[in-house]
């Protein structure tokens, strides 16, 4: 909404999106033993951040808009992280 | 002047106002369904750890093509759900209808896809507490898989399905001319929720099937 038309700019990110899933499709079939799912992971984290970034405006939105989405994200990897640390360190 | 204040609501002094405490609403409502779909996500984490091996050869029958279709079809309705809000902000009727239409359709055909899978889940006996079949070693792992497999895939469809729910209300009213460059609200919001299912799907589709997909 700041004057540019924006029709444009999200047909782009869409092909950014349509080739970051030809990437992990095609990453998966390369035999990189454990970093196989770091790989698959970065390229999601990367897709969501492009959605939320361009479709979901929050490269527009305010401080509080901000806060809030980047608190679900914390929040999850709060309970990722403390829960692995007691599954990864059992025996 | 005052058609716009008739959209306002009481509690609210401004338009704007009002919409960013809708937006916020949708913000602090899609945190908690990080958590919801975070716990499904955490136990799949848990268990991809310890149960490994067994999570690699129950992927195996998971359809690597139809789930990148389907990721695809997702992806395309994230684009034309925000070509819709940017149709409907700029009050042009005609084009925010078929963009919301489009996305139906899209989302329509994703659950479409999905039911095809899910008949081959059954029909393959696969599908844990109905009639469940495991070959191979690691049984009780495979069971765990699926059973993630159709929680995960189960509500994210669920969610799916009412955002379909949802854009069909607004596809409604959207055709009768009830948005504009000065209220446009209800479809940005929807549109929120709707790429938060996107990015749900963004997730589950490496997760469920491309486990070690090169053996």
């Amino acid at each position: 909404m700041n004057g540019e038309s924006p029709t444009g700019l999200y047909v782009r990110v869409a092909g950014a999106l349509y080739f970051l899933l030809g990437l992990t499709v095609a990453c998966a079939f390369i035999d990189m033993g454990p970093f196989n799912i770091v790989v698959a992971l970065t390229i999601a984290v990367a897709k969501a951040v492009l959605v939320v970034l361009f479709f979901m405006h929050v490269r527009h939105a305010g401080g509080l808009t901000r806060v809030v989405a980047c608190a679900g994200a914390f929040w999850l990897l709060f309970m990722c992280v403390l829960t692995l640390t007691d599954f990864l360190t059992r025996n | 002047m005052s058609e716009n204040r008739a959209l306002v609501a009481h509690q609210f002094d401004t338009a704007a106002q009002q919409r960013g405490a809708a937006t916020l609403g949708m913000w602090i409502f899609l945190a908690t369904e990080v958590l919801f779909f975070g716990g499904m996500l955490m136990a799949y984490t848990v268990y991809r750890v310890t149960e490994g091996e067994a999570f690699a050869h129950a992927s195996r029958a998971q359809n690597i093509l139809l789930g990148g279709i389907n990721t695809a079809v997702l992806l395309t309705s994230s684009l034309t759900m925000a070509l819709a809000v940017h149709a409907a902000q700029g009050g042009r009727r005609t084009r925010s209808v078929m963009m919301l239409a489009s996305t139906m359709a899209l989302g329509a055909l994703f659950l479409g896809v999905k039911g095809v899978e899910y008949a081959e889940k059954f029909a393959e006996h696969l599908v844990p507490g109905v009639d469940f079949h495991w070959a191979g070693p690691d049984a009780g792992g495979a069971q765990i898989y699926f059973i993630l497999y159709f929680l995960l895939t189960g509500f994210h469809a669920l969610h799916l399905a009412i955002g379909i729910g949802v854009i069909a209300v607004l596809t409604a009213r959207a055709a009768r001319g009830r948005y504009s460059a000065a209220y446009s609200t209800p479809v940005e919001v929807a549109g929120l929720y709707w790429h938060f299912v996107d990015i749900v799907w963004i997730f589950l589709y490496p997760l469920i099937y491309l486990i070690r997909v090169y053996r």
